[in-house]
């Protein structure tokens, strides 16, 4: 599936289409609409941000991605492969997806290590001393290498949320996705994650984030789609967005954002 | 001595608590001090009225001989004793017995698999209609009415038939509390664990099932207590445990000290579950507490 260079490069691309591809995704609960219909296109190792308004649907357009949520319309496909199949095996999917959680998420019973080992071991049956090898470079590259034998509680912020990253990373997934993933920390644990992922960049992953952070998507992000009523409102260059948005929706939200 | 402002800043081994703290201390010391003595003050207080009401009570020459007799405790006691060991065979039996049945009841009652619909409607009905029925009738039910079946290798010892009564009683309670705990770990968990790529199973198992049963061990305790008390129940159908023995003691001469052989030996058992539990929850509490902080 992909190449296993100790690091876990994703595999090139293979062909000119974008490797995610979403195409008139619509989903609602109950009667409140949340996703209207999105069309976005992530290229291999391109980072792309997502940015829009408390509730415009950034977190549920990820978790569509996911299939944490059963969507409404359109379709969804990744390297080709239709994630939205009904009939997919979704376990078999998500596999090559890695999502990291605004609040961390990591399970509380089970130390760092295990956390990070138990989807290898499980999904995957990567035998315990192959899996937790892999796990503790993980955690020395997000520098945590430490911080193994831990339980969650006893981190900061900042580490549980690396701890996620190298969790999502153990699987070796072809993209990321990234909820929020600062927005739960403390102003100065906010750096530390944000290099994490300005590493991720330079080593070529694909990544797709929804995140407040303005100044790091203008600074790391190859693209940036502002979500706005449900669809992509405006979507470019990060330069081209945040500092000339062509939609006065885009402008009015970036004013709304800077004013503090 | 040092200046005033020696004693808020510098480095750590120069600190000396200020004068104004000093005499925080002070305060807060003679408060504590005060406090003790009101509070054994009182409890004496309490202790001695309530034992001179008993005593002063017109019936108490009557009551002390009836329940209180020294001579007859010594004589009883060590037959109650020996009934009571089939009390804990009992209830360590049935422990084990109920875990596992409630903990299938509740993840049979979780599950959404389309197959064992059967098998959810009648662990419901089993919960409905064990939980609404009293355990002694139960244990009447079972006690009299399985062995008149006269069905092949149904058991007939009434210690048996006492423990598969208290079984079907309590597992139907325990299941609930393990519904509850399963209820109470937040579907971000098991998303997190699904988006690692596990099956639903595998994500009950590893990451769902291991922190409902963190979070039912206190009430699971609590129900235990009740349970371990709920075995002299079974003294009904026949068996000679602590509370038959007690009851054929205080037939044989009409003295009740037996009765009360038997109740010291069922709190000797469930005060230290009890204290057990209530520091289980509040190292709960505490963690809560540091998490929410």
């Amino acid at each position: 599936m992909t190449a296993a260079d100790g690091v876990g490069r994703p595999a090139p691309p293979t062909a000119l289409e974008p490797l995610l591809q979403i195409r008139g995704l619509r989903k609602q609960y109950g009667g409140r609409v949340v996703l209207r219909s999105v069309d976005l296109d992530v290229a291999a190792h391109q980072v792309v941000c997502l940015i829009g308004g408390s509730g415009s649907g950034k977190s549920t357009l990820l978790r569509c991605i996911d299939l944490l949520e059963e969507i409404d319309d359109g379709t969804i496909h990744l390297g080709g492969v239709e994630l939205s199949d009904p009939a997919a095996n979704t376990a078999a999917l998500r596999r090559r997806i890695g999502i990291v959680f605004q609040a961390y998420n990591l399970f509380p019973h089970l130390t760092v290590l295990d956390n990070i080992t138990l989807g290898p071991r499980k999904a995957h049956k990567v035998p315990r001393a192959q899996a937790e090898e892999r796990a503790r470079e993980l955690l020395a590259r997000l520098g945590l290498a430490d911080k193994a034998g831990e339980y969650p509680d006893r981190l900061s912020g900042g580490q549980q949320q690396r701890a996620a990253i190298a969790r999502a990373l153990a699987a070796e997934p072809e993209v990321l996705l990234f909820d929020e993933i600062t927005s739960a920390l403390d102003p100065e644990l906010v750096g530390e994650v944000l290099d994490v992922v300005a590493d991720l960049k330079e080593r070529g992953f694909t990544i797709l984030m929804a995140t407040h952070e303005m100044g790091f998507a203008r600074r790391a992000a190859d693209r940036v789609c502002f979500l706005d009523g449900g669809m992509i409102a405006e979507q470019g260059a990060a330069e081209q967005v945040l500092t000339g948005p062509r939609e006065e929706a885009t402008r009015r939200f970036l004013a709304r954002t800077f004013e503090h | 001595m040092a200046s005033p402002e020696t004693a808020w800043g510098g480095a750590p081994q120069d600190y000396r608590p200020s004068p104004r703290q000093l005499e925080r201390e002070r305060y807060r010391r003679s408060r504590r001090i005060r406090n003790r003595w009101i509070a054994a003050l009182c409890t004496l207080a309490f202790v001695v009225l309530v034992c001179a009401a008993a005593v002063l009570s017109p019936g108490w020459a009557r009551v002390r001989g009836t329940f209180l007799s020294w001579p007859e405790f010594t004589r009883t006691f060590p037959a109650t004793l020996g009934g009571f060991w089939l009390n804990v065979q009992m209830f360590l039996v049935a422990e084990a017995l109920i875990l596992v049945l409630g903990l299938a009841v509740a993840l049979v009652r979780t599950t959404r698999s389309p197959g064992l619909l059967p098998l959810r409607l009648a662990a419901t009905g089993y919960v409905d209609v064990f939980r609404g029925t009293p355990t002694l009738l139960i244990i009447f039910v079972v006690g009299f009415g399985l062995p008149a079946l006269q069905l092949q290798g149904t058991p007939s010892q009434p210690w048996v038939l006492g423990v598969i009564a208290l079984v079907l009683s309590y597992a139907a309670y325990v299941g609930e509390v393990f519904r509850a705990g399963l209820n109470s770990v937040h579907p971000s968990q098991r998303n997190a664990a699904r988006a690692l790529g596990l099956s639903e199973t595998q994500a009950l198992r590893h990451v769902v099932l291991p922190q409902a049963v963190r979070n039912v061990v206190p009430p699971l305790l609590n129900d235990f207590v009740s349970l371990q008390k709920d075995t002299a129940l079974v003294a009904t159908i026949g068996p000679l445990e602590a509370l038959r023995h007690a009851q054929i003691s205080a037939d044989y001469d009409f003295n009740y000290t037996p009765y009360l052989g038997a109740a010291v030996l069922f709190i000797a058992v469930t005060i230290p579950l009890a204290r057990y539990t209530d520091r289980l929850q509040r190292r709960a509490m505490s963690k809560q507490w540091a998490a929410a902080g």
